[in-house]
């Protein structure tokens, strides 16, 4: 494919040749004399049987092809620390770096799991912080911090309502779901043994609050809503949700993926929640999917408080007079561990930081400016991709590349069949394939299910107003150019549109499968 | 079984991107290759089984893609007389032969059925936008 007429020449030393395919034979990255007893050693230890023949299969390299080889590789990774990355939903804030380093203190490092409390004070505070920190932002005042991601935060309450209900002596059996909501949820509530009831959206991309009291029957045990909700819209009658379900003896579950729009202006307990989970990898600056393991701690109401996970980290006044942490397995009614020990707390460290050093103003801030940042990139998109869904948004907004002037009926149909009814000049598809030859990451697609085409674009508060032009105007540039030129980005990728299906049914994830495969052209 | 392709100028179209041929007492039903082209990369179909009643403009089955699930809606009332089983066990013959191989049910349809009530070629066309 000739790149010649863009902008964005191929950059052709990105190799992605395997490490396989640059072997030969003998090359080594270092030649370490054999201590001469060692090999006899070897065979007193090792019975015969056990020996291989011949050495492993393994490529052979030196080590400066082994280095630029990860080196070059890594530098083909988009990150939010190279790039713009404004995939909505998932809050991809810039994270800090101090951050790293107070994760990386031998005091926290260091430490392990089997120590008894008394040696590890310093971190059960941090951990006893954090859970208070989290009460005061939830207004709910039990935490555990023990869930290792969102979802397992949202299973974990679904399994704390189940027992509540035990405990109550009553059987019930549905979850209400929006249609706006995250896949986890109804995939959470399966797990949990619930059955999944789902709640239609109004025409302001709200809970519908008629359909939602229509579904409410005594076998409603929770309602999971996030909000602001996935079109980044806050649900404006939450409270009477709230009351509806409480009248009905069912809970209020809020999903916490969207906290970053409300983070110090409002409190889902103050609003009617009963259970919450946090994703510390969004709102709080976790990095995602590295670093380490993740965390999706929970808050629930003084009534549930008894279900949580064990332990629990408590705090008691020593012989001293001064403040003792102890973890707490004496929980009867608990719904059990959910992981070991303490939960994942690298990245309860990078959080605590985070809060700690933003303050309840810097909180407050960091809500104001996700959504002045997601209303001013709103404003300067929606004449070219058409919002279906508020005039104005929370911390994200989702817009369409269906244009036209019959866009209401064609959301509608599409709301129905989940297929366009017409062709469309530009797919939601193309658009975030040629973003990447502008150098910005592409937002999610074709999520939430209730908008055709859809762009969920989320930038975040950390983006100056000159990247959020920049992405902008490489949206509205997109709109303009040639239909080719935008379907058959992207140009600028050593991979262009790889075959998704092909790569999720037939991975070819060991070497042995890779040799077979090439053996076998 | 194999099956020659219609021609799609032959066939009729509904609102939802079916097909339809009528022969004797017999509606072959499949999805046209605009919904197709939509879908993208296509990973299950889920049809009826054979003696299954199907209701003009009620879901017979889904379609699911790397992009959306889809319900697959009857353009005529009737009893599944036949499933393609080559297009169950591989879907992508769908996408390479929507109007032939890629057939995915035939009704069987009482007497003075007609395929009236559905788009012509032109008609279809129209609605979804041709040329564009």
């Amino acid at each position: 494919m000739a790149t010649k007429s863009t902008r964005f020449p191929l950059r052709d030393q990105r190799s992605l040749a395997l490490l396989k395919e640059l072997s030969r034979p003998q090359r080594r990255a270092a030649r370490l004399p054999v201590a001469d007893d060692a090999a006899d050693e070897l065979q007193q230890w090792l019975p015969e049987e056990h020996r291989s023949d011949s050495p492993p299969p393994l490529p052979e390299l030196s080590e400066l092809d082994l280095v630029r080889h990860f080196v070059n590789l890594s530098a083909l990774n988009m990150s939010v620390d190279s790039a713009f990355y404004p995939l909505g939903s998932c809050t991809m804030k810039y994270n800090p770096k101090r951050h790293e380093w107070a994760a990386r203190l031998p005091g926290f490092l260091n430490v392990h799991p089997q120590q008894d409390d008394e040696s590890v004070q310093g971190m059960l505070a941090l951990l006893y912080g954090m859970q208070e920190l989290l009460a005061e932002i939830s207004g709910l005042p039990c935490v555990s911090l023990q869930p290792a991601a969102g979802a397992q935060g949202e299973l974990t309450c679904l399994l704390i309502a189940a027992a509540y209900y035990r405990d109550q002596g009553q059987q019930r059996t549905k979850v209400l779901i929006p249609d706006s909501a995250h896949g986890t949820n109804p995939a959470s509530a399966a797990l949990a043994g619930f059955d999944c009831v789902t709640v239609a959206s109004n025409e302001r991309g709200t809970v519908d609050l008629a359909d939602l009291k229509a579904k409410l029957d005594p076998q409603v045990a929770v309602c999971m809503i996030t909000n602001p909700n996935t079109l980044g819209l806050f649900e404006t009658d939450i409270v009477e949700v709230a009351q509806a379900l409480h009248e009905n003896g069912s809970l209020l579950y809020i999903d916490g993926a969207n906290l970053n729009a409300i983070l110090g202006k409002c409190r889902p307990g103050d609003f009617g929640a009963d259970m919450m989970h946090f994703n510390v990898h969004k709102t709080f600056t976790g990095p995602h999917g590295s670093g380490g393991p993740g965390a999706g701690p929970i808050a629930v109401r003084e009534e549930l408080g008894a279900y949580l996970p064990t332990p629990v980290i408590v705090r008691e006044r020593g012989e001293d007079d001064r403040p003792r942490y102890r973890l707490d397995y004496d929980r009867p009614r608990s719904v059990g561990r959910v992981h070991g020990f303490f939960g994942n707390v690298g990245i309860l460290v990078r959080g605590y930081c985070y809060l700690r050093s933003l303050g309840p103003e810097g909180m407050r801030r960091v809500a104001e400016n996700a959504v002045l940042n997601a209303n001013y990139l709103l404003a300067r998109v929606r004449e070219a991709y058409p919002v279906p869904y508020g005039q104005r948004c929370m911390h994200e907004f989702v817009a369409t590349t269906v244009d036209g002037d019959d866009l209401q009926e064609v959301v509608r149909y599409w709301q129905q069949r989940h297929l366009l009814p017409r062709k469309v000049a530009l797919t939601a598809q193309d658009v975030a394939k040629r973003l990447l030859d502008y150098g910005f990451h592409a937002p999610t697609v074709y999520f939430p299910l209730i908008v055709p085409e859809a762009l969920m674009i989320e930038p975040t508060e950390t983006e100056a107003k000159e990247t959020l032009d920049a992405f902008a105007d490489a949206l509205l540039a997109i709109r303009r150019e040639e239909r080719e030129l935008v379907r058959e980005a992207p140009h600028t990728t050593p991979v262009r549109r790889p075959d998704e299906v092909r790569a999720a049914r037939h991975p070819v994830l060991t070497w042995h499968e890779l040799e077979q495969i090439t053996q076998d052209r | 079984m194999s099956q020659a392709a219609y021609d799609p100028r032959q066939l009729r179209f509904s609102e939802s991107h079916e097909w339809a041929h009528l022969e004797g007492d017999i509606v072959t039903v499949g999805i046209t290759d605009f919904a197709v082209d939509q879908l993208t990369d296509l990973v299950h179909v889920e049809l009826p089984a054979v003696g299954t009643e199907v209701v003009q403009g009620e879901p017979f089955g889904e379609i699911e893609s790397v992009k959306t699930v889809s319900d697959l809606i009857a353009p005529v009332s009737g009893t599944v007389a036949e499933v393609n089983q080559a297009v169950q066990q591989d879907v992508t013959i769908i996408s390479q032969d929507p109007y032939g191989q890629g057939w995915m049910i035939k009704v069987r349809v009482p007497e003075g059925t007609t395929l009236d009530h559905l788009m012509t070629y032109d008609e279809y066309q129209q609605q979804i936008g041709g040329g564009a």
